[in-house]
């Protein structure tokens, strides 16, 4: 099945490199597109080097942007299913290989959570762990079902799911992945949740800090609780769009 | 009959109509929003031209002091008018992103999605 390898990439030309070699090493068969949202420094080429394609953004959209983009990309190339893994080495690409298992056992969006089981020792700051508590709490509330990473940003979708992505997906900071999957879950897609062990950061630094961050998570509380009576754009455009049109 | 603050929001208000006339003619203003800074315009004037229709208003909604009115129609206004300006913005921030994305897409060399216009 062709499977396409999502890398939203912003300032990560130091640790691209070495995320695209594993891929490369531990997962050949997978396609892989790196969507520079507009970086300053050299991703895009650093990239192109390693053999990759890349999408690059006139300016910065954020993950939520850069993801929609790969989306659409995936659909418009004919593939069957993708994977979302960060650029920064948080995540191993042999864990891709077991979130697209998921995929093949009939769940539409897998979620890789870094807390699913406790033995993983992932740090995460104070503040950002209890944001990260009152957001889990919001997001069982709203969406009947808990979650043990509703903002992991390694994520496995299905078709019906790029689909659905392409033509909805939220563009805010930290709202994209956590929004997504309340779209999934009300759009009556599967959602499955499979452990994963996340890496200290390979490069770069930490996306926020504190202030700003207590601020994302409230603006977050907002989309979270709105999305309760949202209606979804219908993916009718992006879906359907590659057979070519008699006219 | 003519006392001097009317005779100030008068001017005032001919000055800003002008203003805004001015902005249209040199196509800085879109049409839509030109309407509703004239009707903004002409009703300060009118305002200011006959003060004893504000306070008739102020009689029957049985507000003793007739400028509270004005300020509360202003205050009402401008929320509205603000919001209704991050509405616009938020709509053109996602015609924009949308813009780059596609942009982005067609530098990578891939095609567009058929024939069908993009909603």
């Amino acid at each position: 099945m062709k499977t396409l390898v999502i890398i939203p990439a912003l300032d990560e030309e130091e640790s691209l490199p070495g995320v695209l070699a594993a891929l490369r090493a531990q997962t050949p068969e997978l396609d892989v597109v790196v969507v520079d949202d507009g970086s300053k420094d050299a991703t895009a080429s650093v990239a192109r080097n390693a053999g990759v394609a890349v999408v690059s953004l006139p300016y910065n959209l954020g993950v939520g942007g850069a993801m929609r983009t790969g989306f659409r990309y995936a659909l418009r190339l004919g593939y069957e299913r993708a994977v979302q893994l960060d650029a920064d080495g948080q995540h191993d690409p042999t864990d891709a290989v077991r979130l697209l298992a998921e995929l093949d056992a009939g769940a539409d969006l897998v979620v890789g959570s870094r807390f699913a089981n406790n033995d993983g020792h992932y740090e995460v700051g104070r503040t950002r762990r209890a944001a990260m508590r009152v957001m889990r709490r919001a997001v069982k509330i709203v969406s009947g079902r808990e979650f043990t990473d509703p903002s992991s940003g390694f994520r496995a979708f299905s078709r019906p799911m790029l689909e659905l992505f392409a033509a909805n997906y939220s563009v805010d900071y930290l709202a994209d992945t956590v929004e997504a999957l309340l779209t999934a879950v009300r759009s009556g897609m599967r959602v499955v949740e499979v452990p994963v062990t996340m890496r200290v950061r390979a490069g770069g630094a930490p996306s926020t800090r504190n202030v700003k961050l207590v601020y994302h998570y409230l603006r977050l509380l907002v989309v979270v609780v709105t999305s309760v009576t949202r209606r979804h754009r219908r993916p009718h455009e992006e879906g359907s769009s590659w057979s070519p049109s008699p006219t | 009959m003519v006392s001097k603050p009317h005779l100030i929001v008068g001017l005032v208000s001919l000055t800003s109509l002008a203003f805004v006339l001015r902005m249209v003619r040199r196509r800085q203003l879109r049409a839509k929003y030109s309407l509703l800074w004239v009707c903004v315009g002409v009703g300060m004037l009118f305002i200011a031209i006959a003060p004893g229709v504000l306070d008739r208003v102020a009689h029957a909604m049985g507000i003793d002091y007739p400028p509270a009115v004005y300020l509360l129609v202003a205050v009402a206004f401008l929320l509205v008018v603000v919001v209704h300006f991050s509405w616009e913005l938020s709509r053109l921030e996602e015609k924009t992103r949308t813009l780059a994305e596609e942009l982005a897409l067609l530098r990578a060399g891939v095609p567009a999605p058929g024939n069908r216009a993009e909603s």
